[in-house]
């Protein structure tokens, strides 16, 4: 443990290499682009090599302890208190940890590919390093605030990532949507903080001394207490944390920021919106899973899992009708997070995380790969206009193929063994959630050989009609020819690892081979659900089923050109058109909340113009009204009264002035002060 | 130290030498004159800053009869509440001053009215008499009149009267309330008079004078209604200076037309003249009172939060819009500072200091933000001569460093973590959400809608489309680059360490929140 201790102190030095390769490169000017991407690799590679050092050393523990170590700091004082926050390893952490310097990694790599011919190329690992530090100090943070802080980074860079091409309204557009639909989120896990904070005085996860807010003592205090909705704190805290978490997670109904954030890079869309910072909701109800689980009179659990599952069957069917390469893929990163959500909710904590990295890997390598097609097709986003790829682009094929397989939950690849994992969990949770996420495992397996052969089969239907090269004043520059063309190796060597470990990487999951390494590792003291035939069986059928129906449906007849109708259009009819259209939620929240939004600012707007002016003016008006009177009566009286009037007036002001000297000196004063002032608002009035 | 134990003095009379000297100067000097003196004045605050012990209270204290027959001291001192507005009054006035450094219309007039701003400015901040921090805070007044009617935009005339009628009625009832303070105790002093008020001889002394009142007028007054009078009357004064809602409809028409350097000193520093009177004279003075109106105060502060980004959602002048930024940011530090006197007793110390100390940071922390925002402003206005929302779009494609140093100062202002804005809204609403859980839900609200707006106004003015009139626009150059960096220097340091300001004020927040 004096090991893990000593690292623990060093986890810092994690985020900070590619947070300092980011603050150097938001210095250098344009051209050096090679100097760019060699500092941006050479952090990020000098993280992940820290990152498997603390992951190595979290292994290998025996024992009842958990493997755990934790530094802790102050950051600032106040009142008779202080903030402190800290930095944990434990396996939780260090797996994310090197996961996420890993597949970032490789993302880089292939970015150096992706973005070669932009402009703002040393902008773009700008944005990258810093986004990989945030996402890096979250995961490492041990308490909550931090990593709320981190979390809001994360968010940050996502925003000036999918605004990359802000010349272009849609991705202007789309970069506000994501930072403000997660910001609502983000209010929920605001208070969700400052209710843990309040109630246990403390932000830190973990202390050595035992009073940490995740730690025996505090979580027995947050039970005692009922709260609001039937809620214990706990449960109360927790449900708040959720809500962040599914704006980060994009879970229904929350989920509308997703899809547009693929007017991004596809690295980004690859790093930021599949591999890792959507997954930091999951992550973080995985760190927070105590909280959760701390009282079972809670009905928190069973939200959360109902929210994963209604998202997992929803984004699915909407996958099932997009025509854009990578908003399938977007909308298939909904249906897993669901996945995960819901597996965090049926209370498995391991099979959660365990899907969470699986999906990582084939997730990046699927987008990478599109992003891959995309290149090779000169920037053609729309599936129709693919076709017969697997002629021209043989490497990204068969990698794109094994990420297919995984995600579709081919037996023995990495996704099938999470995927069942999760099901089995639900299926002894729930039934009904369990029912429902088969189907959307099925969906899934459908569009993904939908997607498979509209790309990558078929004939090649790009040079049909007028090619829409709209992209191309930004990125790729013309390629000679209009036939689509392999990758450089940059671009597909990422691709080619990350596959290794999509085929490969379920088998540190699988309860095979003695026992579940990944569940041990993970989560020591949670019950490992008991195998089921049924759902391991089911499982494998309707994967089997979606990708046989794919095939009769797309497979068979391939299309032939571009302006070609869906096949699944003919049968589905009026429905295929809602799926295209996402269920119309984007519609819906564009008629109800942001009109409502927009109402209030217009009427608050009007309201200071019309009212709270209109008072001020009248007041105004009034004062000047009056002043005209007295001028009016003091002309007539003083001047134009004659004599004797003036005689009268005299003798009047002069027995009003005795009064006032009365030989009192406050009263001089006020008086005194009272008149000057009056003068200097006449005297201002007047000019 | 050369100034002796009258740096405060120095500090704050050196800008008024400054004007003399542009008086009798040449034109094309006067913006030397002024830079060096407030050059001088940051030195000086610097070396208050620097010899500041966090720990102790009233320091640098002057003190000498001035009117001794009105029983008047001239008295200054700083403490934790002070000093931190002392340092952003002596920061933020040079840089406004290089932000008009190429000033070509009656240059002499304009630095002379801006230094004066500046004495009006330190006096506030550090007087501790009644008697002449009233002089001050009117003196900051009429050269901001002037600076808005002389070389303010097109609606120029209507906007300074209102600013300054408005300011000016505002002032009436403090100064009624403290002459009436000054007839019951016999002081002016703010120290004397917050003794007072703690030993609870205030009380005894005002019950007296009122008696005395009824006696002589017949009026029947109670003691206690006649303290909500002044305590109202007082309110009044500052809320509007603050502003507070509703009384704040001057600032975005004030803010509107001022000249850049005129919005960002309004914006950064005046506004905390009228939050830093809530701590020095209304907190202390009148403690029943304000717990007594608790929810109507606290309902105020969240109407500016949540109505005030609102209305700014609404707005179509890039200039306006940051100006109701102004009433949304100000609203969370008046939450923070009425949720010390939301409940009695000590059982919510912490939370109350926490409050307390992050209003105080959100002071200084939209004090950056808000002289960048409207520095941005006055820089791209200057550029295209017009603040339409409507007719930017772009702007990042050909003023990249513009955009850059936009984005910094707006997410400031939305309170991104890692930047300043952040530290100040969590610490007020660490302290507000136990103590009134209503108000702190209610108000986040307006984190969403500050979001909003701020985004769509980013997206209005650097992304998408540009429009073509603006393709020839040059980038900043070299003393606004560096203008912004300084601010931007601000966000990054103070958003993550905190501390020097937060220790700063730590002992005379805990004061503070001792009386209630």
């Amino acid at each position: 443990m004096e090991h893990l201790d000593h690292l623990a102190k060093q986890q810092w030095l994690i985020p900070l290499l590619p947070l300092v390769a980011a603050g150097i490169q938001s210095l250098l000017p344009r051209g050096k682009r090679k100097l760019s991407a060699g500092i941006c690799l050479l952090a990020m590679g000098g993280a992940c090599a820290l990152a498997l050092r603390a992951f190595f050393a979290t292994l290998g523990h025996h024992g009842d302890e958990p493997v755990r170590a934790v530094w802790n700091f102050t950051w600032f004082a106040f009142g008779n208190t202080s903030l402190d926050m800290g930095f944990i390893l434990d396996p939780l952490t260090a797996g994310m940890a090197a996961m996420v310097s890993f597949v970032g990694f490789w993302i880089f790599v292939n970015a150096t590919g992706y973005m070669h011919d932009d402009e703002n190329f040393t902008r773009f690992f700008c944005f990258l390093s810093l986004f990989a530090a945030a996402m890096l100090g979250m995961v490492i943070s041990n308490n909550l605030l931090l990593m709320f802080m981190c979390w809001e980074l994360v968010g940050l860079c996502s925003y000036l990532l999918i605004g990359f091409w802000y010349f272009k309204p849609s991705a202007a557009a789309a970069m506000k949507k994501a930072f403000i639909t997660t910001r609502v989120g983000d209010v929920g896990f605001f208070i969700g903080i400052l209710l843990l904070y309040w109630k246990t005085g403390t932000l830190n996860l973990y202390t050595p001394d035992g009073t940490g807010a995740l730690q025996q003592e505090a979580i027995a205090k947050l039970i005692t207490e009922p709260y609001f909705w039937g809620l214990t704190v706990a449960g109360f805290i927790a449900l708040m944390l959720f809500i962040g978490a599914m704006g980060k997670s994009a879970q229904f109904p929350l989920h509308v920021w997703l899809p547009d954030a693929m007017e991004g890079p596809t690295p980004v869309s690859a790093l930021i919106h599949a591999a890792t910072m959507v997954a930091a909701g999951v992550f973080m109800v995985g760190r927070m899973f105590p909280v959760f689980t701390a009282s079972s009179a809670d009905w928190v659990m069973d939200f959360v899992m109902w929210v994963g599952c209604i998202t997992a069957v929803f984004s699915a069917t909407i996958a099932v009708a997009q025509f854009d390469i990578k908003r399938v893929l977007a909308y298939s990163t909904c249906s897993q997070l669901g996945f995960m959500v819901m597996a965090l909710g049926a209370g498995g904590l391991s099979a959660g995380q365990f899907h969470l990295l699986t999906h990582a890997f084939f997730k990046a390598l699927l987008f990478l790969g599109s992003g891959c097609v995309i290149i090779g097709t000169h920037h053609e986003q729309d599936m129709r206009k693919m076709g017969g790829l697997k002629k021209y682009m043989p490497i990204t094929f068969w990698c794109y193929f094994i990420g297919y397989l995984a995600l579709s939950g081919f037996p023995l690849t990495a996704g099938f063994f999470s995927k069942d994992e999760v099901l089995l969990q639900t299926f002894y949770k729930n039934k009904l959630v369990w029912g429902l996420a088969t189907f959307a495992a099925f969906l899934t397996a459908f569009y993904m050989t939908r997607q498979m052969y509209m790309v990558f089969a078929g004939m090649w239907r790009g040079g049909d009609h007028g090619r829409g090269h709209g992209h191309d004043d930004h990125g790729h520059g013309h390629h000679g020819g209009h036939e689509p063309h392999e990758v450089p190796w940059n671009m597909w060597l990422p691709i080619a690892v990350l596959s290794v470990f999509a085929l490969l990487m379920g088998w540190l999951g699988t309860p095979w081979l003695k026992g579940n390494l990944f569940h041990h590792y993970v989560a020591p003291h949670e019950e490992a659900p008991h195998h089921s035939n049924l759902v391991l069986w089911l499982s494998i059928g309707v994967g089997l089923i979606g990708i046989f129906l794919g095939w009769l449906i797309y497979g068979r007849n391939t299309m032939v050109r571009a302006t070609d109708a869906d096949p699944l259009q003919a049968k589905l009819g009026g429905l295929f058109t809602a799926l295209n259209r996402k269920w119309y939620v984007d519609e819906i929240y564009e008629a109800t909340i942001i009109r409502l939004t927009m109402a209030c600012g217009t009427l608050f707007r009007v309201f200071d113009k019309l009212v709270i002016d209109g008072v001020l003016h009248a007041i105004a008006g009034l004062t000047k009204a009056l002043s005209q009177v007295c001028r009016w009566i003091g002309d007539e009286l003083l001047i134009n009264g004659g004599f004797d009037a003036s005689c009268e007036g005299v003798r009047g002001s002069g027995s009003l002035l005795s009064k006032l000297q009365s030989g009192k000196v406050q009263n001089y004063f006020a008086f005194l002060s009272v008149g000057t002032i009056i003068l200097v608002v006449v005297y201002f009035f007047k000019q | 130290m050369i100034c002796g134990n009258h740096i405060l003095s120095w500090m704050t009379f050196v800008p008024l030498i400054g004007a003399a000297l542009i008086g009798v100067a040449g034109k094309s000097s006067a913006r030397l004159i002024a830079l060096a003196t407030s050059l001088v004045s940051l030195a000086c605050a610097v070396a208050v800053w620097a010899g500041f012990d966090p720990g102790a209270g009233l320091q640098f204290e002057e003190r000498f009869q001035w009117i001794s027959i009105l029983n008047i001291d001239y008295h200054l001192g700083v403490d934790g509440l002070s000093v931190t507005m002392v340092l952003l009054t002596a920061i933020i006035t040079p840089l406004a001053l290089l932000a008009h450094w190429n000033q070509d219309r009656d240059e002499k007039l304009f630095f002379f009215l801006f230094l004066l701003l500046q004495t009006g400015m330190f006096g506030v901040f550090t007087a501790l008499n009644f008697f002449h921090w009233f002089i001050f805070w009117e003196l900051g007044l009429i050269p901001m009149f002037f600076l808005i009617k002389i070389w303010g935009a097109e609606d120029r005339t209507y906007a300074s009267f209102k600013f300054f009628i408005y300011t000016l009625a505002g002032s009436i009832g403090m100064l009624l309330a403290f002459s009436f303070l000054y007839f019951a105790t016999g002081t002016f002093d703010m120290v004397e008079l917050r003794q007072l008020a703690t030993s609870g001889e205030l009380k005894a002394k005002v019950a007296e004078f009122v008696v005395g009142l009824n006696e002589r007028t017949g009026l029947g007054l109670t003691a206690a209604g006649f303290t909500t009078a002044l305590f109202w009357g007082t309110f009044l004064g500052l809320a509007i200076k603050v502003p507070l809602w509703p009384f704040h409809t001057w600032l975005p028409d004030a803010h509107t037309q001022a000249p850049t350097g005129g919005s960002m000193v309004l914006a950064a520093i005046l506004l905390k003249m009228g939050v830093y009177g809530f701590l020095r004279i209304v907190l202390p003075i009148f403690p029943a009172q304000i717990t007594d109106n608790i929810q109507i105060l606290m309902g105020l502060s969240v109407a500016s939060i949540v109505l005030g980004a609102f209305a700014a959602l609404a707005q179509t002048d890039f200039k306006r819009l940051v100006a109701y930024s102004s009433v949304n940011h100000m609203g969370y530090a008046m939450l923070g500072i009425f949720a010390t006197a939301a409940v009695a007793g000590p059982e919510y110390f912490d939370e109350k200091s926490a409050a307390l100390g992050g209003a105080m940071l959100q002071m200084f922390n939209h004090g950056i933000s808000s002289a960048a925002l409207f520095f941005m402003v006055g820089c791209i206005y200057e550029r295209t001569h017009t603040r339409n929302l409507a007719e930017f779009g772009g702007l990042r494609k050909i003023m990249p460093i513009y955009a850059g140093i936009l984005g910094v100062s707006m997410f400031s202002s939305l309170g991104l973590p890692g930047l300043n804005g952040f530290v100040g809204e969590f610490m007020v609403f660490k302290g507000v959400f136990p103590i009134s859980l209503f108000w702190a839900c209610l108000s986040m609200i307006g984190l969403v809608v500050t979001g909003v707006f701020l985004l769509s106004m980013m997206q209005k003015v650097c992304f998408e489309n540009l429009n073509e009139k603006w393709k020839s626009l040059p980038d900043l150059n070299c003393r606004e680059i560096f203008i912004g960096a300084v601010l931007m220097f601000f966000m990054f340091a103070l958003g993550v360490y905190p501390s020097p300001l937060l220790d700063a004020s730590n002992s005379a927040v805990k004061g503070l929140v001792g009386l209630f």
